[in-house]
């Protein structure tokens, strides 16, 4: 009697026993540190007087205060517009490559495919760091072969460490580091498409260009919807290129990025409530972002593809 | 598992935020078992100085095993990135026992409570520094927070044979510093005397303070930042001038290009300070045996000062349980003369302690300097000449505040007095944000 029960409650119990790890390790290691993060971003430090010797200063209840400083911020927002007209370049730019460079990849004339495709690939094998320390070497006139060139050619030579030359020099590291990958994304779906596909619109007189245009892109538009959405994530957090070219130049601010503010809010300012509330709004901006991003794609495609059965 | 992916880096900002903080709080910790103040003590020390850790057992195999005093070094990120450390391990009430700080450091480690009080355990350590360099470490009460170890009094550096060329005279003031950059700017358009660089705030602080300034000070309760004060206002017009006409260039220094230019001649002075020999060892390596340093030139004929860039003290924290026995250690560190030539010979640093800035560690010039006999003889006359410095609790909101108000008018060679302006504010606006008695 009293086994058959245990029994019968072992059996119960086991969905939990095997949910438990999980939960753990979720609890631990993603709402736990969110928690402790939005709890620090509703307090702040109070200090007395002149704020010297113990007991001066007292953690405090601060409620909205830092996320209405974080909003409230212009040098917050122009990171965030600065980031945008970056992520306006890398994104189109990047994609756009990958796709190229995958339906080339996927024709059947190529030659070396694998070596090509692995040299395309190798940067972003390439720490963000080092792509960003090599690059900048390249950006500065005084050090940099590529001014060399130009000066010995008569060649007007670009300032790339400043003004619209830094957005188009910054984009250019994560194009060079990224392309590879998304490349590889779409090159894979590609090879998944059957061939019997290919056969019949060629069979139906289909031109290379026309099956690209009009069979592999298509069929291949899940792939471009995530690739677009890692590139958006990966763009709206930006730190480490501009972080790395700042001591290059004095055109790239402590603040550049809203990831940077939040880095100098924490290790520069030592005020890790205000940045936790500018990490949270981060968060909940990427969220809302991408998120929507996703959305709008699928009720695209579901249209479309009802739209094609009405068809 | 894609979707796990994906929530992961949503977050990722606002976890690295918080796992930052946990994971620098875990590394901290002392190996302290709460025993009583007497009797054997274990001490960890976070440091940047290279070679500590063979200074360190000098103490460990003497004075440390008599009075069963042993330290431990544990080698740490260095300046600001430190404090922020030293204040993270305080908050889990993990800090190690003996810190390194820079002097303007100590207000915010003091107002975070950090670092203790050792004016009882200290002893007879204040008559062994000059009174500019000790008064920096008592924040001008009758506590003391820190014993000094190493100073950087500023000086100035030029290209020996290159001034000879262009027919150049050691600048003695800042007005014929400015008349040589344009002469030189003149006849070579190519070459700056120099650069005003915007990212490192300890150069410009340091100026600012030859000049007279003091950025904060108290009144009772409250405290008065100075730092758009006459004085500073009068060293960014000077440099914001200079730039803007173009007489000196406007690049940042440590970068490539600033070495290339250091290198091949095409910036022929630096205005730095006693550790320039080192830097100018990397940055500069053709150009051993064709530099000199002269002082720092002056705002008026009469004057002689200087102002200091870097230095770093040692100091005991609060969440030491030993710290009489880690206070006799920090004394004995920067003061003993064993300790002093081993800092100077393992660190490379130029020790606060007087008597030994003219030991036999400095007897030789730097390599690097050669041909300069009289290099540590003349330091040690200039270090004699340091203004007091001023700090705060909040310099490191001044500081990089300056990085980027001053990095941008110097981009755009626009008014100074503005950046300035920008950075008193900023820094106004932080002490009142978090409470502090500001005077107006």
């Amino acid at each position: 009697m009293t086994s058959a029960r245990r029994k019968s409650y072992g059996v119960k119990g086991a969905p939990y026993a095997f949910l438990l790890p999980a939960t753990v390790l979720f609890a631990l290691f993603f709402a736990l540190p969110i928690g402790y993060a939005i709890w620090l971003s509703l307090h702040k430090v109070q200090v007395k007087g002149l704020g010297l010797g113990s007991g001066a200063r007292q953690e405090v209840w601060a409620g909205l205060e830092n996320y209405a400083d974080a909003l409230g911020d212009s040098e917050f927002l122009d990171g965030a517009l600065r980031v945008l007209g970056y992520g306006a370049i890398v994104v189109p730019v990047m994609l756009g490559l990958a796709l190229v460079l995958a339906l080339m990849l996927d024709s059947d004339k190529v030659r070396l495919a694998p070596f090509t495709r692995l040299a395309i690939f190798l940067p972003y094998a390439v720490p963000g760091v080092v792509a960003a320390l090599l690059w900048g070497f390249l950006y500065l006139p005084d050090v940099s072969p590529f001014y060399f060139v130009l000066e010995k050619l008569g060649l007007p030579q670009p300032d790339l460490l400043d003004g619209g030359g830094l957005y188009a020099a910054l984009s250019n590291i994560a194009i060079w580091g990224g392309t590879g990958f998304n490349m590889i994304v779409i090159y894979t779906s590609l090879q998944a498409i059957p061939v019997e596909v290919y056969e019949a619109a060629k069979l139906d007189g289909a031109t290379p260009l026309q099956i690209a245009l009009r069979i592999k892109i298509p069929m291949v538009a899940p792939s471009l919807v995530l690739t677009f959405f890692f590139s958006i994530i990966a763009t709206l957090q930006v730190f480490s290129e501009p972080t790395t070219l700042k001591p290059l130049t004095n055109a790239v601010s402590t603040t550049w990025s809203p990831l940077m503010k939040v880095y100098v809010d924490a290790f520069g300012k030592g005020d890790i409530h205000g940045a936790a509330a500018g990490a949270v709004v981060i968060a909940l901006a990427t969220l809302v972002v991408s998120f929507g991003f996703l959305r709008a794609a699928n009720s695209r495609n579901k249209r479309d593809v009802s739209q094609g059965a009405v068809r | 598992m894609p979707n796990i992916t994906k929530h992961r880096r949503f977050v990722a900002t606002a976890v690295a935020v918080t796992l930052g903080a946990t994971t620098l709080a875990a590394c901290g910790g002392s190996d302290d078992d709460g025993e009583a103040r007497s009797g054997p003590a274990k001490l960890t020390y976070w440091t940047w100085t290279p070679g500590m850790d063979k200074v360190v057992d000098l103490w460990n195999k003497g004075p440390g095993k008599e009075q069963q005093i042993t330290v431990t070094v544990k080698k740490q990120a260095s300046g600001d990135t430190l404090v922020t450390k030293i204040l993270t391990a305080h908050k889990a009430g993990k800090g190690p026992d003996l810190v390194q700080a820079e002097y303007q450091a100590l207000p915010t480690l003091v107002s975070n409570d950090a670092v203790a009080d050792i004016a009882k355990e200290s002893g007879d350590a204040k008559g062994k520094f000059a009174d500019g360099v000790w008064q920096q470490t008592t924040l001008g009460s009758d506590a003391v927070y820190a014993i000094p170890q190493d100073i950087g009094p500023m000086m100035f550096y030029y290209r020996e044979d290159l001034f000879k060329k262009y027919g150049l005279t050691v600048p003695k003031t800042w007005d014929e510093f400015a008349e040589t950059a344009r002469k030189l700017k003149k006849e070579e358009p190519d070459v700056d005397l120099t650069t005003f660089s915007a990212n490192d705030s300890g150069l410009f602080a340091g100026l600012a303070q030859q000049a007279g300034a003091k950025w904060w000070t108290t009144e009772g309760q409250k405290w008065k930042v100075g730092i758009d004060d006459a004085a500073t206002r009068k060293v960014a017009d000077f440099w914001g001038g200079l730039v803007k006409e173009g007489a000196i260039d406007n690049q940042p220094m440590y970068t490539p290009a600033w070495n290339k230019a250091l290198n091949t001649g095409k910036q022929i002075a630096w205005v730095s300070a006693v550790w320039a020999p080192g830097t100018l060892t990397t940055a500069a390596p053709d150009t051993q045996g064709k530099w000199k340093m002269a002082p720092l030139p002056q705002w008026s004929d009469s004057e002689n000062v200087t102002g200091s860039w870097g230095g770093s003290s040692t100091a005991v924290t609060t969440d030491s349980k030993h710290k009489g026995a880690a206070a006799k250690f920090a004394a004995w560190l920067n003061t003993d003369p064993r300790a002093l030539t081993a800092l100077a010979k393992e660190g490379g640093i130029y020790p606060a302690a007087t008597t030994a800035q003219t030991s036999d560690a400095f007897a030789q010039p730097p390599a690097f300097f050669s041909h300069q006999a009289d290099f540590y003889t003349a330091a040690s006359e200039i270090a004699k000449t340091t203004a007091p410095s001023a700090w705060g609790p909040n310099v490191n909101v001044a500081y990089t505040s300056f990085k980027d108000a001053f990095g941008a008018a110097a981009k755009d060679k626009s008014d100074f007095g503005a950046a300035l302006k920008k950075m008193r504010d900023d820094t106004v606006a932080d002490m009142k944000k978090q409470g502090f008695e500001v005077s107006e």
